[in-house]
Formats: C-alpha cells, sequence, structure tokens
C-alpha cells in the first residue's frame, strides 16, 4: 500500500468504499444467544457508583488544591485532580457515547456532555466519528479517529501526552463551530439533521471557556484555570497512554478486530480511570457490552483472542518496536500469534482486493 | 402477498428477538414484554448490521453496533444515530405459529 493518505476526501479514503472493505462484514467470536444478552444487560449501579466517586475525588482534589494554592503543596493534588479531568473523562465520554454506561438514558447523556466539555470535544460532532471508528475502525481515509498514523510522527505523539495538539486544534475548530457549524470534513460523518446542535453544543463550550478566563482575569490569578481547561493538558497523559495501545503498532484496512485493536491487563487504578478499556478487542468486537462486564466477556471468549499484553509496559515495548518498524516500513505491522484454540484471523477480504494491502507486509 | 409462516412462538424468548429471512429480504421478530409478537426490517437504518444481534429492553431494540434504537412497536427512530424510522410488519399467531405479511 506503500503511502497513506489519511484525508477524509482521499484517495484511500475513495478506495475503501470502491473496494467494498467499508461494506465488509467484520469477525466477531462466537458467543451463545443468551450469554451476549446476559453480558449486554444494562444496569445504573457501576456507573453510579462510579460517577459518585469520581466527581467527589475531584471535588477534594480540586478544594485541597484551592486551599494549598499557590504553595508546591498543592502540586500532588492538581496532578490527581488533573488525571481525573483530563484522562477520566475521556472514558466516561467514550462510554457514554456508547449509552451503554447506564441504564437510564438521561444519565448517559449528562455524563456524556460534562465528560465532552473536560476533554474538549463537541459532544453533537464526537458522537458520529466514534460511530465511523467503530464501522470502519483504522480503514485509511475513513476513521476519523486514527491516533497513530503512519510513518509515525514521534514528536506529536510527545506533545499529546500534554494534550498540546489536541488543545491547539480544539480552540480553532471551536471556534469555527460556534460561528458556522460543522466543519467540510465533519459534515463527512455528522448527518444535517445535527448540524445545528454542532452549532449549539460550541457556542455554550466557548461560552464557559470565555467566563473561565474572564474569571482568571478579574481575580489576577491562573486558579480558575486550574479547575477549567488547564487539566485537559496536564492531566492528558493517562488517556493518550492508554489511548495509543488500543491501535498502536497493530494492522489497518482488515476486518477482524483480533489484527487492529489490543487488549492490555492493566492496574486497578488506571483500570477505573480507563473504565475497562483495556479490554479493547473485546470492546471493538461487541461494543454493546457495558464497561463494567467487559472482564466476563473477556473470559468467556479470551480462547479466541491473542494473548493480552501482561502489563502497560509490556504492551508499550511491543507497541514501541512496532512504531520504530513503521518509520522505515509504513507498511509493516505487529500481527500477534492467535491459540491453537482460536479461529484463524479473516484475512480473506484484503487478500483480493487490489492496493488495500502489499502481500506479506506483516511478519 | 399471502402470510408467511416465520416461526413458532417458543422460538423467540420473552423481550428478545430473531432473524427470519424470507424472499432475499430480512427481518426481525420481537416476542414484547407484553407477551405480543412484532415484526421489523431485520437491519439498522444506520448501516446494515442486523438487528437480531441486538438487545430488547422494554419496547426498544438497540442496534449491535453503534447503539441506535428503535421502539419496535412503531418502527421509531429514537437514538441517534439512527435518524430514519424501521419499518414494521403486521403480525399474527395461528395456533403456535407466527405469521408476518410482509407486503
Amino acid at each position: 500500500m506503500g503511502k497513506r493518505d489519511y484525508s477524509l476526501f482521499g484517495a484511500d479514503a475513495k478506495r475503501a468504499v470502491e473496494s467494498g472493505l467499508t461494506a465488509a462484514e467484520w469477525y466477531h467470536s462466537d458467543l451463545p444467544r443468551k450469554a451476549m444478552k446476559d453480558l449486554m444487560a444494562r444496569s445504573d449501579g457501576p456507573a453510579i457508583r462510579d460517577t459518585v466517586l469520581l466527581y467527589g475525588l475531584m471535588i477534594v482534589f480540586a478544594a485541597v488544591g484551592i486551599a494549598l494554592w499557590p504553595t508546591w503543596w498543592s502540586v500532588p493534588f492538581w496532578l490527581a485532580y488533573g488525571v481525573l479531568y483530563g484522562s477520566a473523562s475521556d472514558s466516561r465520554w467514550h462510554e457514554c457515547s456508547h449509552g451503554t454506561a447506564f441504564r437510564t438514558p438521561w444519565m448517559n447523556n449528562m455524563v456524556y456532555e460534562v465528560a465532552s466539555f473536560m476533554i474538549m470535544r463537541n459532544s453533537a460532532t464526537w458522537r458520529w466519528s466514534h460511530a465511523r471508528h467503530h464501522s470502519e475502525t483504522y480503514f485509511v481515509g475513513r476513521d476519523p479517529e486514527i491516533a497513530v498514523m503512519r510513518p509515525p510522527e514521534m514528536l506529536k505523539l510527545v506533545l499529546n501526552f500534554f494534550g498540546i495538539l489536541d488543545v491547539l486544534k480544539f480552540f480553532p475548530n471551536l471556534i469555527r463551530n460556534a460561528l458556522a457549524g460543522p466543519t467540510a470534513s465533519e459534515k463527512t460523518y455528522v448527518p444535517q439533521s445535527e448540524w445545528g446542535k454542532v452549532r449549539r453544543v460550541a457556542q455554550i463550550h466557548l461560552a464557559l471557556y470565555a467566563a473561565s478566563v474572564v474569571l482568571a482575569l478579574a481575580l489576577g490569578s491562573i486558579l480558575p484555570l486550574m479547575v477549567i481547561g488547564l487539566p485537559r493538558l496536564y492531566g492528558a497523559w493517562h488517556h493518550v497512554m492508554t489511548g495509543l495501545l488500543q491501535h498502536g503498532g497493530l494492522a489497518d484496512n482488515v476486518i477482524d478486530h483480533r489484527l487492529n485493536s489490543r487488549t492490555v491487563y492493566m492496574n486497578p487504578v488506571s483500570r477505573f480511570i480507563y473504565w475497562n478499556m483495556n479490554y479493547h478487542v473485546e470492546h471493538h468486537m461487541f461494543p454493546m457490552v457495558p464497561y463494567h462486564a467487559l472482564p466476563r466477556l473477556h473470559e468467556a471468549i479470551k480462547a479466541d483472542l491473542p494473548a493480552p499484553n501482561r502489563s502497560i509496559a509490556d504492551a508499550f515495548r511491543e507497541m514501541w518496536q512496532a512504531l520504530k518498524r513503521q518509520l522505515a516500513n509504513e507498511d509493516y505491522f505487529l500481527k500477534r500469534e492467535l491459540p491453537a484454540s482460536a479461529k484463524p484471523y479473516r484475512e480473506d477480504f484484503h487478500q483480493y482486493v487490489p492496493g488495500i494491502m502489499a502481500p506479506n507486509a506483516a511478519e | 402477498m399471502p402470510w408467511i409462516d416465520a416461526c413458532a412462538i417458543d422460538d423467540i424468548d420473552e423481550e428478545d428477538l430473531i432473524r427470519f429471512d424470507h424472499g432475499g429480504a430480512t427481518y426481525a421478530i420481537y416476542h414484547g414484554v407484553d407477551g405480543r409478537f412484532y415484526a421489523t426490517a431485520g437491519l439498522c437504518t444506520h448501516e446494515n448490521v442486523h438487528l437480531c444481534d441486538g438487545l430488547v429492553m422494554d419496547f426498544t431494540i438497540e442496534c449491535p453496533k453503534h447503539n441506535g434504537q428503535f421502539d419496535y412497536r412503531t418502527g421509531e427512530a429514537k437514538r441517534a444515530p439512527v435518524c430514519v424510522s424501521l419499518r414494521t410488519f403486521p403480525v399474527k399467531v395461528e395456533g403456535d405459529r407466527i405469521l408476518i405479511d410482509v407486503q
């Protein structure tokens, strides 16, 4: 395939549609209907517990941080607050966009809107971009949420651990959305009926940020921005760290999530922040299974999946090697071994589609 | 078009659905929480995903891919990303068989 064109209007986007890739059916592990229904069952309890804990901790950490401001003693509390604001909001945004966190719709919607504001995403736009990410995961030119493009741009990856590029991109886009609705690129995946909502959400977010800046200027202190806005920078590292592992170094333009997604065993604190998205193959294969049921889903289908990485460090080691090889060869991807109990990778589609993937690119 | 024999009433658990293919088309047949049976088109109107793998909650079917939701009694689209309602079909029960009018 060689040089990739990630533009949503580019040659690879066109080819993905014309070749039939975007219409192909994804592989799923077999699971009896009754087991699947049990796993998909919704409840409010786990997410209410986690949400009360999350917002409760944020209030405590921010209150102590403000009380100790501006001494250095406040730093640990800001760091803790920042991770909850700038990283846990990513997983809350994500799960609630699927509508699976709570059984009760208004609870999903409320947490979704709050989390979207904190993670600096337009709630009306990103719902649709994420739908595309699930339909066409890592299809070059089609998936608007590809975190690691090829060849990997290492400096950009490092800068985003502090949210810098995301935030620099967010504010001009926010102003554009507030003034004129979705951009041309966003219009490729947001239906016209939602364009007005994109604009209204952007106007609300813009007003809240403007109010925070005005308050900071009035007080002559950045303290208001330590609470609203800046944690998206100083607390982003955890969601970037876990987010890169989701698909980094793995295949693109395939229709088997075992080839393009990664499951990683993680510590309980990271799993709370990340809301169990470390079970990422399972999540992509069955996106309607709530976060709290993903460990059970993992147990049910792990015989059909490649072995999970044993830790965040183990996964980074694996991904880093693959990214380095992609610097020299864009077609390289890491293809992990399946256990003997698994069905073979579904590779039939891209084998007969000219131009989608170079033969023998994987090792 | 005559009524089509689709399945037995015992084939569908209450608050669940099954897929039924006929004449090159695919349908979803539901056993509602009210004990009645319903039928809709079998594919989500957002993308071509079979609804039979989705979850029935009360009178709602949610698409297994993106959680687009429909009221399966009326076909009404209830939650993004679905914007277009689902086609519904008349259903009747004769003995222990479920028949749908696919016209």
